[in-house]
């Protein structure tokens, strides 16, 4: 499709992050073009489980981003919901020990204090939610509103829809530069040519430091690798998405060093999804033999069926991780006409529609349903500063 | 365990190579899928079994140059009994790590079989001879039972002298249809038609390629003869563009086809079998050359192939490539890269007996025969392309990947509704190549698909995202875990909350 000579707004990135800010601003009125560089969903959405979590977070400002996209999948979204395989599995978080657990209950009441609903598993009643967990834990919590999405479905279907409501998308449309008038972004040069718009989004994910580069703006955004293996398709054998209590240690750490922490669910297609690593590797794609079994050995420690069963293939991406690991989301002052939606780590397809209906909120001007304020794109700033000073 | 060269398959390239090797004075280990040597062309009975019988009468039947694999097999019996090669059967290599010094192999054993074979292997060279399979095109009815892939006839044939049905329709295109063909009605199945999608007059435009590989020509003699004693009708420009059958095939629909591959209009008849052989070309298999990060490419005939230089050697140092999955190229031309590439390596290393200016003149000598082949298997894949329009055979209800039931419909969909422009994206949103066979069957046709959609030829990216497997085999979780050492619970005590 041709590129538009204008726009009211350009999203830069077509995963999911990019395709929600592009349906809410779609539904808002605004004339949207999405434009990236590569397919639909071709970067870290299509690497990943497609995790919608509340279980994985603190009670702060990411787990209320989470429960506000909540209201999103589960309200005006639902009606799509097969369309992107939307499933309310439920997440059922392990603690091998008696310590850990107490860990466990204590974050359980923090979260249930605001809002999440969270049910603390005994010992003993751990084989009623998972038949086939190893023997011998201490116990466990179980979150029912955690849930899943097919995550390149979801990012093509809500580009899809937001086509129907006049927004165009445009792939294998690279940009090159912004135009500016003084500070101010006004539209963006691509690969395929300009498009003059007076809002541009930063969706670009993983890449979205390189986009901020491009407007003079820093947006420390990192990549954290992470793997997942797939095994051979089999009867259903893990009901929900089960993982280690350490996962949560793991995910909040900055650590730069390998990290893995078993993460095991089914899948509707009978495939099971093991996870999880993290490692600050830049953007190696090489893979690394010793991180699939040190994945391997901690999902068989969980599930002791797994020895035996065949994985058939595995594939890597890249999260994109901030320092504070919470995402950028809003207006930079630093560039006024320039938004950004970016640096959601392992949380983006879950967090995806929160932002791009809160992105749509400020483009438009009306009030943001949460305080945008910890999610400033300048926030970092102040930080570097002290860190020169 | 470690050695100065692993050769990974040992069919014509692989069993060229290793026998080269070690006669060169390098330590060698051949590590094969197969219980015997052989490959997929020179597939043969159980040699237990013929031994145990006292004879090998018949083990020839249906080959062309058995004697040179006669030769190799009994050069590498000879080697493995003086302990000049370490040949492990029944045994896959499911990652493969380049190093700087060496690269390291992991295997397991095949299936249903023990294997003698470590966990681990390293070499200084590595010498892929994957070998490849037949391509296939989905058509509508090609899941029903009685529909085979030529090369599946034919390994029937030879390693089982077993006959896939009675009355046969064999299909696609190229050379490779005749021997299937022959093969069968030698062994008394009436073959109804053989379907070549294109027309031999495709021969004389690459005449200067054929000339050149003047052994063939005999051959094409002793194939005419057969056709014409088994009163096979050879049809040209024809394909069977639809498989009839409630639980099996009953019959095929045959279509004359025009210039572009579309069905030329009221030409369709129904022939009636209960066997549909097809084959589209071949196939290189590509996991290791792939997993080992070597630089890939589109071939002549639309397939992916490992690039390699002169020397056989990949873009990656240590590893190199020899056989069809440097480009579909017969039997002879591996045994040619079998022996170039070991060569090659032998003399890199500086360990040839016969001196290196002996080993000069070999090399130069199979270098010219390999760019003689060369010539004449591009000349084959010119005059036999895929059908541009195959895809126009299609109906929306067509299943194109097996493994995970994709229909043509829903490619489709995934186009048209949800924006895929390339074989990935397609992967993505409706699964083709997600299932048990990771898109080895559906790879190259999802790739046309996209090509197709996309308005471009088959691009390398899209055979590439079809084609790249982590792990070159499946392997269960409990052999991967054992990479490190394992551990007592799932979680570390000391890391609570």
């Amino acid at each position: 499709m041709n590129l538009p000579r204008f726009a009211d707004v350009v999203v830069i990135g077509a995963g999911a992050v990019g395709a929600a800010c592009a349906y809410f601003a779609a539904q808002a009125g605004l004339r949207v073009a999405v434009v990236d560089r590569g397919p639909i969903a071709g970067g870290t959405s299509s690497a990943c489980e497609g995790n919608i979590l509340v279980s994985d977070k603190e009670a702060g400002p990411e787990l209320s981003l989470a429960q506000y996209s909540q209201t999103l999948w589960r309200g005006e979204l639902a009606e799509f919901g097969h369309l992107w395989e939307f499933e309310s599995k439920g997440g059922l978080v392990v603690s091998a020990k008696p310590g850990t657990q107490e860990n466990l209950t204590r974050l359980a009441a923090r979260q249930r204090n605001v809002g999440i609903d969270v049910e603390l598993v005994d010992a003993a009643n751990l084989k009623d939610y998972e038949p086939h967990l190893a023997n011998g834990m201490a116990g466990g919590a179980f979150y029912p509103q955690d849930a899943q999405v097919q995550p390149m479905l979801a990012a093509a279907h809500l580009l899809r829809l937001a086509r129907g409501m006049g927004a165009t998308v445009h792939t294998n449309t690279k940009v090159t530069s912004f135009v500016r008038q003084g500070d101010a972004v006004t539209g963006v040069v691509t690969s395929q040519g300009t498009i003059a718009a007076p809002a541009v989004v930063n969706a670009a994910g993983t890449w979205g430091a390189a986009i901020a580069e491009l407007a003079g703006v820093d947006v420390p955004v990192l990549p954290r690798k992470g793997y997942v293996m797939v095994t051979e398709p089999l009867p259903e054998l893990v009901r929900h998405k089960v993982y280690a209590a350490e996962y949560v240690d793991n995910v909040a750490s900055s650590y730069a060093g390998l990290q893995t922490s078993p993460v095991v669910e089914g899948t509707r297609g009978g495939t099971i999804l093991i996870g999880s690593s993290r490692e600050r590797v830049g953007f190696e794609k090489s893979v690394n033999p010793l991180v699939l079994a040190e994945m391997a050995n901690k999902a068989i420690a969980l599930f002791p069926f797994l020895a035996d069963v065949l994985a058939l293939r595995s594939y890597s991406g890249f999260r994109p991780y901030c320092p504070d690991h919470l995402p950028v989301i809003g207006p930079d002052p630093r560039a006024p006409g320039l938004w950004h939606a970016c640096g959601h780590e392992g949380a983006g397809i879950g967090l995806s529609v929160g932002t791009g209906a809160l992105i749509a909120a400020t483009l438009t001007g009306t009030a943001p349903a949460m305080d945008l304020s910890p999610f400033a794109p300048e926030r970092f700033d102040s930080l570097r500063q002290e860190a020169h000073a | 365990m470690r050695f100065d060269v692993a050769i990974v398959g040992a069919g014509p390239a692989g069993l060229a190579a290793a026998v080269n090797a070690a006669e060169s004075g390098l330590t060698v280990v051949l590590v094969d899928a197969g219980t015997q040597p052989g490959g997929q062309f020179w597939r043969h009975p159980d040699e237990a079994a013929a031994a145990a019988a006292g004879t090998t009468v018949g083990e020839s039947d249906g080959h062309h140059d058995w004697k040179r694999f006669a030769d190799l097999r009994a050069r590498l019996y000879a080697l493995e009994d003086k302990g000049a090669v370490e040949y492990w059967r029944n045994t896959q290599v499911w990652l493969i790590e380049p190093g700087t010094s060496a690269t390291t192999l992991r295997l397991t054993p095949t299936v249903a079989h023990d294997s003698h074979a470590p966990e681990v292997v390293t070499a200084r060279h590595i010498i892929l001879c994957p070998g490849g399979y037949d391509r296939q095109l989905p058509i509508p009815g090609w899941d029903l039972p009685g529909v085979m892939a030529a090369g599946g006839v034919q390994a029937l044939l030879k390693g089982n002298r077993t006959a896939a049905g009675t009355v046969a329709v064999v299909g696609g295109t190229g050379p490779f249809l005749l021997p299937v063909a022959t093969g069968l009605a030698t062994a008394g199945v009436k073959v109804a038609a053989i379907c070549e999608a294109n027309s031999p007059t495709g021969w004389l435009k690459n005449l200067r390629g054929a000339v050149q590989a003047p052994e063939k020509g005999p051959e094409g003699l002793e194939y005419a003869a057969a056709l014409a004693k088994h009163r096979i009708p050879y049809r040209v420009r024809t394909a069977v563009t639809a498989i009839h059958g409630n639980d099996k095939v009953e019959a095929v629909t045959i279509a004359k086809l025009a210039a572009d591959g579309s069905v030329l209009p009221g030409t369709g008849r129904r022939v009636p079998c209960d066997l549909v052989a097809l084959g589209w070309g071949f196939t290189a298999q590509l996991e290791l050359v792939l997993a080992a990060g070597a630089e890939t490419a589109v071939d002549v005939d639309d397939s992916l192939i490992a690039v390699v230089d002169e020397r056989l050697r990949s873009s990656v140092p240590g590893v190199s490539v020899a056989g069809e999955a440097t480009g579909v190229g017969g039997a002879a031309m591996a045994v040619v890269e079998g022996e170039l590439a070991a060569l090659c390596v032998a003399a890199e290393a500086g360990q040839s007996s016969a001196g290196n200016a002996t080993l000069g003149g070999r090399i130069a000598k199979l270098q010219r025969n390999r760019e003689r082949l060369r010539a004449f298997a591009v000349a084959m894949h010119r005059a036999n392309p895929v059908p541009a329009r195959w895809h126009s055979w299609l109906t929306p209800e067509t299943v194109v990947c097996r493994c995970e039931e994709v229909s043509y419909g829903s490619l489709c969909d995934a186009h048209t509704e949800l924006g895929a422009q390339d074989a990935r994206s397609l992967k993505s949103f409706a699964r083709p190549g997600m299932g048990w066979c990771q898109g080895r069957v559906c790879g190259f046709a999802t790739a046309s698909i996209a090509a197709d959609f996309a308005g471009c030829p088959t691009s390398a990216d899209d055979l590439r995202s079809m084609a790249k497997r982590t792990l070159a085999a499946p392997v269960t979780l409990g052999q991967l875990a054992a990479l490190t050492p394992a551990i007592p619970t799932p979680c570390n005590p000391d890391e609570g909350l």
